[in-house]
C-alpha cells in the first residue's frame, strides 16, 4: 500500500463520516459545517485524481460561496429542532435497507469491471490549460448558456427575496414623469387685493 | 495494491447511498434535504472526475464544471425559496407545505 492509497483511505473515511454526520446532526449549523468538511475531503480526492482545477474550484466556489450562503440561511432561520426531529428514527429501517441495497449493488457492479482499471492515464501538460482549451473551443456555446443560467439564478434569487417595505416613502418615477401640469396646477384669476367685506371682516377666509 | 477506478466509484456509491438515507430520514427538515441533494451531486461529480482521470478524457471534467454551475444556481434559488417560505409560514417543515392540495 503506497502513500497515495493511504491518503485515499484517510480522505474517504473522513468524507463518509462527515457525510453521515450531515444527515444525522441535531444542530443544523453543525450539519452545514460537516458538509463543508465533506466537500473539502472530496476536493482532496479530486486532487488525487489530478483534477487540480476542479478541486480548487470546489473549494473556492462551494466552500467559499455556496456553503457560506447555507450558513447564512441556517443562522437566519429560527428552526424548532425538536419538531423537526420527530419521526426521525422511525424511517431508519427502510432508509438503511434501501441505502445498503443501493451501495451494495453499485459496489458489486463497479468492483467487478472497473476494479481492473488500475492505472490512471497521465495527461501531459497543465490540467487547467486542457480544461480551458476544451471549454473555450468545443464547449463555448454551453459555457455561455451556463453564464446565462447563473444570471437567471442571480435575478430570481433577488426577485424572490426582495420585500417591499410598507413604511417607505418612495415614489414611482413613472408616475412622476407622467404627471401633467394641468392635473396638479390650477391658475385662478383674482384681484390682487381683496376688498374687505364689512360684515365678515373677522373671519380668516375673508381676510386672506 | 494500488488504487483502481473501482475504489473511487465505490466511494461515490457509498456517498450517494448515505445521501439517499439522509433524504429518507430527514423527511421534515427542508434545509437538510437540500444538503443531501448537494452531497448526491458531489458523489456524481466524483464519479465523473474518476472516469475522466482513468480513461484519459477531459470531457468528464468539463461536465463536472457544468454540474457545479447548475448546482450553485440550484442551491441559490432553493435557499431563496426556503427564506420566502419561512417568511410566509414561519416553518420549513415539509409536511406543512400542503397549500396547493395537489
Amino acid at each position: 500500500m503506497d502513500w497515495i492509497t493511504g491518503l485515499f483511505y484517510v480522505f474517504s473515511a473522513v468524507l463518509l463520516v462527515s457525510a453521515f454526520r450531515v444527515i444525522t446532526a441535531r444542530n443544523t449549523v453543525h450539519a452545514t459545517l460537516f458538509l463543508m468538511l465533506a466537500f473539502f475531503q472530496a476536493s482532496m480526492i479530486w486532487m488525487l485524481l489530478r483534477a487540480e482545477f476542479l478541486a480548487i474550484t470546489l473549494v473556492l466556489v462551494y466552500l467559499g460561496a455556496v456553503m457560506v450562503l447555507f450558513l447564512f440561511v441556517v443562522m437566519m432561520l429560527d428552526i424548532n429542532v425538536d419538531a423537526m426531529r420527530e419521526g426521525f428514527w422511525k424511517n431508519l429501517p427502510l432508509a438503511a435497507l434501501l441505502g445498503a441495497l443501493m451501495a451494495v449493488e453499485i459496489g458489486l457492479i463497479v468492483q467487478g469491471d472497473f476494479g481492473q482499471v488500475t492505472e490512471p492515464v497521465l495527461m501531459e501538460g497543465s490540467n487547467t490549460k486542457a480544461l480551458g482549451m476544451l471549454l473555450y473551443t468545443e464547449y463555448l456555446y454551453p459555457l455561455e448558456i451556463a453564464a446565462v443560467l447563473l444570471l437567471v439564478a442571480i435575478i430570481s434569487a433577488i426577485a424572490l427575496t426582495l420585500r417591499q417595505r410598507k413604511d417607505s416613502k418612495f415614489m414611482h418615477a413613472s408616475e412622476q414623469v407622467l404627471a401633467k401640469k394641468s392635473e396638479r396646477l390650477r391658475v385662478v384669476k383674482m384681484d390682487a387685493v381683496v376688498p374687505p367685506k364689512p360684515a365678515q371682516a373677522d373671519t380668516p377666509e375673508a381676510s386672506s | 495494491m494500488s488504487l483502481s477506478l473501482g475504489h473511487f466509484l465505490t466511494l461515490g456509491a457509498a456517498l450517494f447511498a448515505i445521501s439517499i438515507v439522509g433524504i429518507f430520514m430527514n423527511r421534515k427538515n427542508l434545509i437538510v434535504l437540500l444538503m443531501a441533494i448537494e452531497l448526491m451531486l458531489l458523489a456524481v461529480n466524483t464519479n465523473f472526475v474518476a472516469f475522466s482521470s482513468y480513461l484519459g478524457d477531459m470531457h468528464g471534467q468539463v461536465f463536472v464544471f457544468f454540474i457545479l454551475t447548475v448546482a450553485a444556481a440550484e442551491s441559490a434559488i432553493g435557499l431563496a425559496i426556503l427564506v420566502l417560505l419561512f417568511r410566509n409560514k414561519s416553518t420549513i417543515d415539509v409536511q406543512e407545505l400542503n397549500e396547493l392540495k395537489g
